[in-house]
């Protein structure tokens, strides 16, 4: 067990130096000169000057990389030229925001779409098949910043069940006392009760949003490993001793479809990671998605940079974690570790 | 035969199931009947609806099937009118089944011992404090070494016929009256199928069960079952016991599949049907003089040797983190140093089960893989040191053919058949011009006694027999001087495999080539080789005059092997 | 595999192209699902290509006084804050986005689709090399990844088909070297070498024909991301700029006014993205149900 996790660990570090080599490129490569910007539309060709040899841009661009890694290490993600703040503080501030709405999504959507694709599996061609192939074709054309729309029209404008898109709680609450940064968790350990209904309110329809959005890979990939174990010699074999169809569905042929679910899982979150970006933007939520956009307008690279990262980093963790999980369900990923 | 009520009776059963080309017919009217303590064999071809039956007497048919119409008796209980909570509970304690491909029949994810559990536990055998003793105690009498520890096994972690005990562990948990066994030895060892068997029979035997056992290979009814059902195209052609339909067999199809059974003491002409003429090959027409020069070494193979890494060989994090020394060599020698020869006009025989290497060597002789030491000699050339990538482009290539073993696998599925004979004559030949190609082609489809109308046919329009033609052809296309059948009739059906084995030996005499024939099945071996090598493990054990060999074997192992096929005593 | 010869469908006498579309005209008739995907995606490839002579206003000219008209008879999709006509400009940024699309996929087919079967189908050096490169872009949020290339290149609509190209290049390249390595042990392709074809010739003619199916397939399914993600992009400024014509930045556009009730501006261009994603979508899974029967879902 041990050796499958530092094995997978080992394999991960690749992955690291790949993205901390590309988003250094990426951000160099970034047009506008970020020298003339810092030192003001009024300045002069030697100030620009100085201001570049200040920010070390004047050198060879390994010098430059070597700068980079060593900021990274002590945890520097840089300044932003706009704010003027560290970019690390920003977006560990700003962090939290996006989890909480993200994995929220996420348990939308595997709370809808695994039992759909199992319910469907398991009664094809009746009316929840015909369903489920329906949300997954449908589900995965819908652009995710117009679902966000559609759903402000009509719960916020036409029905106004909802808040107003905002952001993450009305003006007239205060943010509960910060333990972990996730509102929800926050105010019940507070004991708030309204500013915990005030925040589910405002995170409700951005989450539906996003959990629409990855209800439809989710609930196909369900649906045919499902079909598959289902149509299986072992599960067969199963009927054939007579076990009962809560055994057969449950325990041998969910459990040995899921494995492909979860390999899913991890293009899922990838395409939640993007998705989240354009929901931040249509909800005016405070998370790292909308900062990275405000930077590019600006042409703000450490902020861009540092989100890149970030955003790369916490997917590489994720698949890892992904990994582990399936080598711990799949014994014959373990035991050949 | 048992007077009283038998346990299982059938009757007039018909199964149909719905298919995107309509209804289809799988099983018509047919009437079985099992009784107490009997062994019933029911033999067919593929095609034949022997499975059908057996999932319909279970009612475990697909979606798409349906009982039309018949009647079914189980010990006084009505099996179509059964409820299907009723039919559960019949499953797996009064009727049991066991399946083909036993790795493939057991939950890959779950230890075998919880498998057994789950089927006690399901029909309350045992108190649930008892069920993991009760689980070892099956492991134990399917004769599975160990089998505490065997008991939190994962099925990948076992043999293949090792699952297949498993699986019989599973069936007879529960004590069933009633044991199907469809095609349970199909893919196992020969060595390994008598043992199940004779394990599956010891263990009904003792408990007065009754068996129906499916397959497609007689001489394993004739060995095992007390009467046996020869169903042809879903229906049922004779019932008789044993004895009967093995020595003096009624129906037409009866004695064409009785006839087409490769065993000891007949000749290739005596596999096929009576009134062979119709399906008899067609290779005698175009006679070439053969080689002046035969009975000299073709072929000279001298202490060849395959190696290769150990699968999850310690790399060096391992080592470092295991900080204990591999117990084991890092490298596996799939073919151990073996010797032997292959003169002009003779058909050598490599025999062995899976696993011996003779794959292996034959893929290195045919230079699609590379050796690891040892010299290969033809025509007294080295061909040994020419690396197979550059033996594609030498002239050379087209002296040593193949004919492989699975039909479907070795036609590209986008090339019709015409396009695949013409491939080496495209490629090597030295014909030129669409209508000189496509003449020859039609010449080989000829010798081969392929219809000329299938040429423009694609692979999935083809049937078994006729792509394992289209495979021979090819292989003849260019007169090679040797052709390497690695197992040329595994795949095929038992009336199909004698006309190919036909066909094979007329066109090595008329073509005057030389082959060397790999294949598990010794009987076969006999019909069509002069000369006999036996391997084990990578090592050749024996090797001699086919007569000799497996008349008066001087190796043990080949004497187990001869011991493992199944002969009935009557024959 | 039984004794009995299979008829073949309808002599396969003639193959190449004229088999398939018989083929294909087949399926169609027989699955009403994939006909009408298909007549959609004629209806969009008509819009695309004669469009922008047809529409009835100018999508560029803008008329103040016009503004913010809800759907009439003189506008049916109304008019947008400047006073341009929504429907014309609905129309012809079809063309933009179907071009968008074809390109990234052509693109990503040509880089991915050949790295991967060569991977496949080689092994070894290119194998690892190939490998390396896809996990290198595997190991970002595939659309942030898109952000940041077009941030660093450039605001223009050909760093939108590199972005999207690069973006899809692991999925290509993982389904082609699947594909190849699967094929590479195939009994035909050890005949093939029996047959004197050397390593070129066989994966140009006898294996890639073999992968195009599944391959083709893929591309339709990445048209309607490539739309997609060419509109996410847009939506947040990267890309296209107005006054262009583009759904994505048609519906940036109109996500103030959804607030405040104006619901045409956003509606329209984002219903056209989602019915152009749609049809792509079950165009691909019938042609993948034409291609091989064995694959449905």
């Amino acid at each position: 067990m041990l050796s499958l996790i530092v094995k997978r660990v080992a394999a991960a570090v690749p992955s690291l130096i790949g993205v901390v080599i590309v988003t250094f490129l990426l951000t160099r490569a970034l047009p506008g000169d970020p020298a003339a910007y810092f030192a003001g539309p009024a300045a002069t060709a030697e100030a620009i000057e100085q201001v570049r040899v200040k920010l070390g841009l004047d050198q060879p661009l390994y010098v430059q990389f070597v700068r980079y890694v060593g900021d990274l290490a002590r945890g520097d993600l840089g300044n932003s030229l706009t704010t003027g703040q560290p970019v690390g503080q920003e977006l560990r501030s700003r962090l939290p925001a996006s989890a909480e709405l993200t994995l929220l999504g996420l348990l939308v959507s595997v709370a809808i779409a695994v039992p759909l694709g199992i319910l469907a599996a398991t009664r094809p061609n009746s009316l929840v098949d015909h369903a489920c192939r329906a949300i997954s074709t449908a589900g995965v054309s819908l652009p995710v910043f117009f679902t966000g729309l559609v759903l402000i029209y009509v719960f916020y404008y036409l029905l106004g069940w909802a808040p107003a898109p905002l952001g993450r709680l009305d003006v007239f609450f205060s943010p509960p006392a910060q333990v972990t940064g996730f509102y929800l968790i926050d105010s019940t350990l507070d004991g708030n009760g309204e500013v915990f209904l005030a925040s589910l309110k405002q995170l409700i329809l951005p989450a539906l949003t996003l959990g629409i959005f990855s209800l439809a890979p989710i609930a196909r990939m369900t649906r045919a490993s499902m079909l598959a174990a289902l149509a299986s010699d072992f599960v067969r074999t199963a009927r054939a001793s007579g076990l009962s169809p809560f055994t057969v569905v449950v325990t041998y042929a969910f459990r040995n479809a899921m494995l492909p679910v979860i390999t899913t899982l991890g293009m899922v979150f990838s395409f939640l990671l993007g998705a989240n970006v354009l929901v931040e933007k249509v909800f005016a939520w405070p998370g790292i998605g909308s900062f990275a956009v405000e930077a590019l307008i600006a042409s703000d690279f450490a902020p861009l940079q540092g989100f890149v990262l970030t955003m790369a980093i916490m997917y590489v963790a994720l698949n890892l974690a992904i990994d582990i999980l399936y080598g711990v369900i799949d014994p014959r990923v373990r035991i050949e570790a | 035969m048992s007077q009283a009520v038998p346990l299982l009776e059938v009757s007039d059963l018909t199964v149909e199931f719905s298919t995107r080309r309509g209804v289809v017919r799988a099983v018509t009217h047919v009437d079985i009947s099992v009784g107490k303590g009997e062994t019933v064999g029911i033999v067919g071809e593929s095609g034949s609806g022997k499975s059908v039956t057996s999932y319909a007497v279970m009612r475990i048919l697909d979606r798409a099937g349906r009982i039309a119409q018949g009647v079914m008796h189980f010990s006084g209980v009505d099996l179509i009118a059964a409820s299907e909570d009723e039919m559960r509970s019949m499953r797996g304690r009064e009727i049991s089944m066991v399946f083909q491909n036993p790795r493939a029949a057991l939950n890959p994810i779950r230890k075998v011992g919880h498998q057994i559990e789950d089927v006690l536990r399901q029909h309350s055998q045992v108190d649930s404090s008892a069920l993991t003793g009760k689980a070892i105690e099956m492991l134990e009498q399917v004769r599975i070494a160990r089998p505490r520890e065997r008991y939190h096994a994962y099925p990948f972690e076992l043999s293949g016929g090792m699952c297949q005990r498993v699986v019989i562990a599973l069936a007879l948990a529960c004590r069933p009256r009633l044991l199907i066994a469809d095609e349970p030895t199909t893919g196992l060892d020969v060595t390994t199928q008598k043992a199940v068997m004779d394990l599956m029979v010891e263990l009904t035997r003792q408990q007065g069960m009754s068996t129906i056992l499916i397959t497609h290979d007689l001489g394993l009814a004739a060995t095992y079952c007390d009467r046996v059902i020869v169903m042809e195209r879903g229906s049922v052609v004779e019932s008789a016991p044993s004895r009967a339909i093995f020595t003096a067999p009624n129906h037409r199809y009866t004695r064409k599949l009785m006839r087409a059974t490769p065993r000891p003491g007949i000749s290739l002409r005596d596999l096929l049907p009576e009134d062979g003429a119709a399906s008899a090959p067609v290779a005698g027409a175009l006679k070439s003089p053969s080689n002046g020069k035969a009975g000299t070494p073709l072929l000279v193979v001298e202490k060849l040797v395959k190696e290769y890494p150990r699968k999850g060989a310690p790399g060096s994090l391992r080592r470092v983190l295991q900080r204990k020394p591999a117990s084991e060599p890092e490298t596996f020698r799939a073919v151990d140093g073996i010797s032997f020869a292959v003169n002009r006009g003779e058909s050598v025989g490599l025999v062995g089960e899976s696993g011996c290497g003779k794959s292996t060597t034959s893929t290195m002789v045919m230079r699609l893989i590379d050796k690891s030491d040892g010299t290969i000699m033809f025509d007294g050339m080295d061909i040994g040191v020419i690396a197979p990538k550059k033996f594609a482009e030498l002239p050379l290539r087209k002296r040593i053919q193949m004919v492989f073993q699975d039909p479907t696998d070795s036609l590209n599925p986008r090339f019709t058949a015409a396009r695949a004979i013409a491939d080496p004559i495209l490629r090597l030949g030295e014909v030129r011009g669409r209508r000189t190609v496509r003449a020859r082609c039609e010449e080989l489809a000829v010798q081969v006694g392929l219809p000329l109308e299938l040429l423009d046919r694609f692979p999935h329009q083809l049937s078994g027999g006729q792509k394992a033609r289209v495979g021979i052809a090819r292989a003849i296309a260019l007169n090679p001087d040797l052709i390497i059948l690695d197992e040329p009739t595994a795949a095929l059906d038992v009336s199909v495999q004698a006309v190919v084995l036909n066909l094979l030996a007329d066109l090595k005499d008329s073509l005057g080539m030389s082959y060397l024939f790999v294949s598990h099945d010794l009987n076969v071996v006999r019909l069509l080789c002069d000369r006999v090598i036996v391997m084990q493990a990578g090592r050749i054990v024996e090797q001699g005059p086919t007569e000799k060999v497996l008349f008066a074997p001087q190796a043990q192992y080949t004497r187990d092997l001869l011991a493992a096929i199944p002969h009935p005593t009557f024959m | 595999m039984s004794n009995v010869a299979l008829p073949g469908r309808r002599g396969a006498s003639e193959h190449g192209l004229f088999a398939i579309l018989r083929h294909a005209r087949y399926i169609l008739g027989e699955n009403a699902v994939t006909a009408f995907a298909f007549a959609l995606f004629m209806l969009i490839v008509l819009a695309a290509l004669i469009g922008p002579y047809v529409v009835p206003y100018d999508p560029l000219a803008s008329d103040t006084a016009a503004a913010l008209k809800p759907p009439s008879l003189a506008h049916w999709c109304g008019t947008d804050q400047l006073g341009r006509d929504v429907l014309s400009r609905v129309i012809v940024a079809a063309r933009l986005d179907l071009m968008i699309a074809v390109a990234s996929v052509a693109l990503v087919f040509l880089m991915g689709g050949l790295a991967g079967v060569a991977a496949g189908f080689f092994g070894g050096w290119t194998d690892r090399i190939v490998g390396r490169i896809a996990d290198t872009i595997m190991a970002f949020p595939l659309f942030v990844l898109a952000m940041g290339i077009v941030a660093a290149l450039g605001n223009a609509v050909q760093n939108i088909v590199l972005a999207t190209a690069i973006v899809n290049f692991p999925l290509y390249a993982r389904v082609a070297r699947a594909e190849a390595n699967v094929l590479r042990e195939a009994g035909f392709v050890h005949a093939a070498r029996l047959c004197g074809n050397g390593e070129a010739r066989i994966l140009l003619g006898h294996v890639l024909p073999n992968i195009m199916p599944i391959m083709v397939v893929q591309m339709s399914l990445t048209m309607g991301y490539a739309i997609l993600n060419a509109a996410g992009l847009s939506f947040i400024g990267l890309g296209v700029r107005p006054p262009t014509a583009e759904w994505g930045i048609m519906v940036a556009e109109g996500a103030a006014f959804m607030v405040s009730g104006e619901w045409w501006i956003a509606l329209f261009p984002g219903a056209a993205l989602m019915i152009a994603v749609f049809c792509f979508n079950l165009l691909g899974d019938g042609l993948r149900d034409i291609v091989d029967p064995r694959r449905r879902t």
